[in-house]
């Protein structure tokens, strides 16, 4: 074994360290949730959960529309998941293994989009929302992100790789036109990475914020904008603040614990080849 | 990294051989047939353009015309209630940059940018260095690591500023048990900034030290062992081996984080938001820690001058140009020197 490359007792407490101050915030917005707001104030503070926890979280859905709240992030990133992962295959497909006039200029110009700041435009964006009249409501946050141009990058890089020639080929052989290649070759040989691409974007259509808050109105908000509004204004009130977060949090730290190790490869599989 | 990319991408295509020669027999007897073939041709000549074109129509629509068309509205006096909007040229513009709340905004930026970003990358690298290698625990450690990017900004903001909480602040209680006293956070120009960027740190280090991850996991490890072999420590294995190994996404990670950085609202706008209503758009009671997309907002969406923010938009979107472009050579220069 390398000397360099082993794991001393050093390397060991220091991730210990830096895995204790990743995970600490969200302990600690549990142990507030779960206490009531005269408990912050002892010293020391309690390091334990408490008793409160369904007590605040009834609290939370009596302030705030947290039902609709949580019924409109599942229907926008649950629309925009399904939407993205069907369209960047598609896209994917078409870079990784069609042949056409243009392809390699029209796949340069989707890495180049991956770096334009498109929140610059949000101005007639929202000017854009107002003529279709549909500020205040979820088609304002679902169409601007049916599509994005790492899901379709990423689905190319997938496709080139992991889709044999060949089958197509003997596809295209037994008669097959490029929509029935589509259904019957592709999608089955694309739904590895279409999952991590789903998990991904599904985590950042729930956690989107700004554009959100720009669009919609107080009473019908997605998860995040009810969140912000509970927290925020003249009323410290932070078991309640806190609560709302861990209710937010809570669905997306649960396909974390249980997908996180896909979530993880598909985020480093990303980077190697972006 | 970039090569074998570039090469499968376009080693991988199908022939043109195969099918077409059989579409080609002439038939003009056989009509059925002909019309078979020239569906054929057209579905092979016609389906790439109908795969790509929903991303394309639907990235135009909503993300490069309104990018374009902002700086169409920048020049105009363009007011969301008012009818008329007339055409006044460069005067947002000029107002702009004779506005001091504007170039307050542009400091801020800058200044949580710099705090945020340079400690991030660098304490994403060193992770990165002690993840790679045999570990018991790997996984675990992998998926805390990322637990803070789970997390939305709203709950790490709502989070973070109750920690950081004048009065039941948990950092401030350990800080007056380390004799240090309390800090209201939110008041100072520098307390804030730096709150701010612990936040920002806390959610995109994990990420960014598993992006460097994967990059390393790819240089082989005879280098290393020759290193070892030489007598070179650890951390200068990791500045003179993995650090050019890996140059590719350093780059990439600085520029995302660079695009990023000068992005930041959600931060401010709810750090401001706990203090009051009124100094959420403003980052804070004097704009202490206001920045230039948060300027953006309170222009646009506060007081709908859109002409005016649209105008702040197309600055910054030169400013992202020209200070992604900067880290761009910085980062490449560096790497000149690493490779002497």
């Amino acid at each position: 074994m390398l000397r360099s490359l082993r794991a001393r007792p050093l390397t060991y407490l220091t991730l210990v360290a830096v895995a204790f101050f990743s995970a600490f915030p969200v302990y600690w917005s549990v142990i507030v949730a779960s206490h009531d707001n005269a408990a912050l104030a002892e010293v020391p503070p309690p390091l334990l959960p408490g008793g409160n926890f369904f007590a605040n979280v009834r609290r939370v859905f009596d302030t705030a529309p947290f039902a609709l709240a949580l019924l409109n992030s599942f229907v926008v990133a649950g629309s925009i998941t399904v939407s993205v992962m069907f369209f960047s295959t598609l896209a994917g497909f078409a870079f990784a293994k069609l042949r056409f006039r243009g392809r390699n200029v029209l796949l340069l110009m989707t890495v180049v989009t991956m770096m334009v700041p498109t929140q610059l435009g949000i101005i007639p964006l929202y000017m854009l929302m107002i003529k279709l009249e549909w500020t205040g409501t979820m088609y304002a946050v679902i169409v601007p992100a049916l599509v994005n141009a790492f899901g379709v990058f990423f689905m190319t890089q997938y496709l080139s790789r992991a889709l044999p020639t060949e089958l197509l080929e003997a596809g295209r052989i037994d008669g097959c036109g490029t929509a029935r290649l589509f259904w019957h070759v592709v999608i089955p040989a694309a739904r590895p990475a279409a999952a991590v691409l789903g998990m991904l974007t599904f985590m950042t259509a729930w956690n989107d914020y700004f554009w959100p808050l720009v669009v919609l109105t107080p009473d019908n908000p997605t998860v995040q904008v009810a969140l912000s509004q509970l927290a925020s204004g003249y009323v410290r009130d932070f078991t309640l603040g806190l609560t709302g977060t861990a209710v937010a949090t809570l669905p997306l730290v649960l396909i974390f614990v249980l997908l996180g190790k896909q979530i993880i490869g598909g985020i480093m599989q990303g980077a190697v080849k972006g | 990294m970039a090569t074998p990319r570039g090469g499968s991408v376009r080693t991988v295509a199908p022939s043109t051989g195969g099918p077409p020669a059989a579409a080609r027999t002439p038939a003009p007897a056989r009509t059925a047939s002909g019309w078979r073939a020239r569906l054929h041709r057209l579905d092979r000549h016609a389906s790439p353009y109908a795969y790509v074109a929903p991303f394309f129509v639907l990235f135009a629509a909503f993300g490069i015309f309104p990018l374009i068309y902002t700086a169409w509205v920048s020049l105009h006096d363009w007011n969301l209630l008012s009818s008329d909007n007339p055409f006044i040229g460069l005067d947002n513009y000029t107002a702009l940059f004779g506005d001091g709340y504007f170039w307050n905004a542009a400091f801020n930026t800058l200044s949580i940018g710099v705090l945020s970003a340079v400690p991030q990358l660098l304490l994403a690298l060193l992770l990165a260095h002690l993840l790679n290698r045999p570990l018991r625990a790997q996984t675990l450690f992998r998926i805390t690591l990322l637990l803070p990017n789970v997390t939305s900004v709203v709950a790490v903001v709502v989070i973070f500023s109750q920690l950081f909480g004048r009065d039941f602040g948990l950092i401030n209680m350990v800080l007056e048990w380390l004799g240090v006293g309390r800090i209201n956070w939110q008041a100072g120009v520098a307390t804030s900034h730096v709150a701010i960027a612990v936040m920002i740190m806390w959610r995109w280090t994990g990420y960014n030290a598993l992006i460097y991850l994967a990059a390393m996991q790819a240089v082989p490890k005879e280098i290393y062992e020759a290193a070892t072999l030489d007598g070179a420590s650890s951390l200068r294995q990791l500045w003179s081996i993995t650090l050019p190994m890996i140059r590719p996404t350093v780059i990439f990670t600085v520029i995302v984080t660079t695009i990023g950085s000068m992005q930041i609202i959600a931060e401010p706008l709810l750090f401001g938001a706990q203090v009051s209503n009124g100094a959420a758009a403003t980052g804070g009671t004097d704009r202490q820690f206001q920045t230039l997309a948060l300027y953006l907002y309170e222009k646009g969406f506060r007081s709908f001058e859109f002409g005016y923010a649209s105008a702040a938009a197309w600055v910054m979107f030169l400013l992202v140009v020209v200070v992604v472009g900067f880290n761009y050579l910085v980062v490449r220069r560096m790497r000149g020197g690493l490779d002497a």
